[in-house]
């Protein structure tokens, strides 16, 4: 304008042609337009600081709470094995079968692969632990035969897990002198179920907080739309598609999701360093060479994906809820 | 270009700010639009970018009909109208620049190009050198010189401007008009609403009046 305003102007675009320029896109721009949007996201969180900051924080306390209960409870799964030595496999034999072939199978079975020990116990010992333990003597002594049958009591391997030592129990019910194999295996059966309990109790405590950080981030969302209403309402006006002013929003609640579960993973191994000293003097004191790990990369992994699905799906319930409701007019 | 057939807009309100408005505007035309303070200038030009929507009658944008227009339609029709907002209506936090590139980014144009447009479009409006200033610290004429560049840098076949003059002296205003009368002698087909007569008066070009919602001045179809 001024002095150097008459300048030539270019031809306007037939509005036909401005249609096919949606069309026209290359096939690297849906990508290029989404990378041109995430990096400034990050400027957006960057304009308050702090504030992103203690957002994150809060969704990685949210998401390290039941990560750290499950890296706790899958080392108690492996501590139970370690109390496995209380897993005994008792081979009653059938009544036909003398002292020696008992003596004999206990002697074949404890050199067999997956087995650490076999004793045999003849009905006369059995008859005398039974007579001392029961306080059942006079009647036992009315009796005119011994009714209890010969024993052998396995100890299988340590190192097994209660799906093998299973299926060694039914292998061995099909030896030919046995009668029933019966497995002694309350102990592990119960840290088991105690296990199962905790873990269930684990994954309730994991959806109440994964509905905690879908709310912390919709609301953290909500909020930014409601501060960047006229931003929104100008980009309307020029033309911009729900799509494009979704985008930044989306974009924000993913860097969310993803801080917060950098800072849970923190957070657990932090916790896990400073369990560590006390939890192996303890083990040490039970004999056991047990010690607490850092998280897996399976649980590192796991913990990331969540944390961008749930920032994710947190702005997503935002934007769905809030961006429609703001029109220019 | 645009066609109005017998439109009329009742807001939720109450009274009609428009009633029965017919007129036809062709490619390539440039027109003002007065009328009282109230007498519905900008309720029109809301209706062509469909920030309203009309109550009755039809409404024909390049031969499309806005009533037929859905949601999902509008962003494509505001791309292909430039529009100047009475109150500028900028992005406080963004540059110069990034103001006047928001229609292009929308569309996602490669950087290269962008970056080459707008800086035409500054130069146009005279505001190269201020690029990499905050709206706020510049004046309200360079702030209207924002949004009018922003207006055309996309090219759009159709410019609306309300009151684009409103707060500028007249010194200013004549340059306002000069550079709105210079894209449609590329073929732009320009509608400006202002109730500045003095300076309308001055120039040749059609003027559409509205009094109380109706069309009183100028509706005649022209010629051919
Ligand atoms: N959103 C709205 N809701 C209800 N009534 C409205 C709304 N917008 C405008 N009106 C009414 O419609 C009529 C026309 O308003 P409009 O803004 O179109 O006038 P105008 O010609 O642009 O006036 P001005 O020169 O003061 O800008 C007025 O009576 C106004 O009160
Ligand atoms: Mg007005």
């Amino acid at each position: 304008m001024r002095s150097g305003g008459r300048k030539p102007v270019n031809k306007p675009q037939r509005s036909g042609a401005s249609r096919d320029a949606g069309r026209r896109r290359g096939p690297g721009s849906y990508l290029e337009r989404h990378l041109q949007v995430l990096v400034p996201s990050l400027g957006q969180l960057n304009r308050a600081p702090l504030s992103a900051l203690i957002t994150a924080t809060v969704i990685g306390i949210a998401l390290a709470l039941p990560a750290g209960l499950y890296v706790l409870v899958d080392h108690a799964r492996q501590l139970g094995g370690h109390w496995q030595e209380t897993t005994r496999i008792s081979l009653f034999l059938k009544q036909n079968i003398e002292t020696r072939q008992g003596e004999a199978l206990a002697d074949t079975l404890a050199a067999r692969e997956g087995i650490d020990s076999a004793e045999y116990i003849s009905p006369q010992q059995a008859l005398a632990e039974f007579r001392e333990f029961s306080g059942f003597g006079d009647v036992l002594d009315s009796l005119e035969s011994n009714p209890l049958p010969g024993l052998v009591v396995v100890q299988p391997d340590f190192s097994y897990q209660p799906d093998a030592i299973q299926t060694l129990l039914e292998q061995l019910q099909t030896l030919q002198e046995v009668d029933i194999a019966e497995l002694d295996m309350k102990w592990v059966k119960r840290l088991h179920s105690i296990i199962d309990i905790i873990q269930r109790g684990i994954l309730t405590i994991a959806v109440l907080l994964a509905l905690a950080v879908l709310l912390i981030v919709g609301n953290t969302i909500r909020l930014d739309i409601e501060n960047r209403r006229e931003e929104i309402v100008i980009t309307k006006l020029i033309g911009a598609t729900d799509g494009f002013i979704r985008r930044p929003f989306l974009y924000t609640g993913f860097w969310y999701g993803l801080a917060g579960a950098v800072i849970a993973l923190v957070l657990v191994n932090i916790s896990m360093a400073l369990l560590q000293q006390p939890v192996s003097r303890l083990a040490g004191l039970y004999g056991s060479d047990f010690q607490l790990g850092f998280t897996t990369l399976e649980m590192v992994m796991l913990l990331l994906l969540a944390g961008v699905v749930l920032g994710l799906l947190g702005a997503l319930l935002a934007v769905s809820r809030h961006l429609r409701a703001i029109e220019p007019g | 270009m645009i066609l109005f057939d017998k439109v009329s807009k009742r807001y939720p309100g109450g009274q009609e700010a428009l009633s029965t408005v017919s007129f036809h505007l062709k490619p390539g035309e440039m027109a003002f639009l007065t009328g009282h303070s109230g007498a519905g200038k900008s309720s029109l030009l809301k209706l062509i970018t469909l920030i309203e929507r009309a109550s009755g009658g039809q409404i024909l944008i390049d031969g499309q009909n806005l009533a037929r227009l859905g949601r999902r339609g509008i962003p494509h029709l505001r791309r292909s109208i430039g529009t100047v907002f009475q109150d500028y209506r900028l992005l406080h936090d963004c540059t110069v620049f990034d103001n006047v590139a928001l229609p292009l980014i929308i569309t996602g144009l490669q950087r290269r190009d962008v970056v080459r447009r707008v800086h035409a479009a500054l130069d146009m409006v005279d505001l190269l050198n201020k690029e990499k200033r905050y709206p706020v610290t510049l004046s309200g004429g360079e702030q209207q010189r924002i949004g009018i560049a922003r207006a055309v840098v996309n090219k759009p076949p159709l410019l609306l401007a309300d009151e684009p003059t409103g707060n500028l002296d007249p010194e200013l205003s004549r340059e306002i008009m000069a550079l709105f009368e210079l894209f449609n002698q590329v073929g732009v087909t320009v509608l400006i609403a202002s109730h500045d007569l003095e300076l309308i008066s001055h120039l040749p070009y059609r003027v559409l009046t509205l009094e109380k919602g109706r069309l009183v001045h100028g509706g005649e179809v022209a010629d051919s």
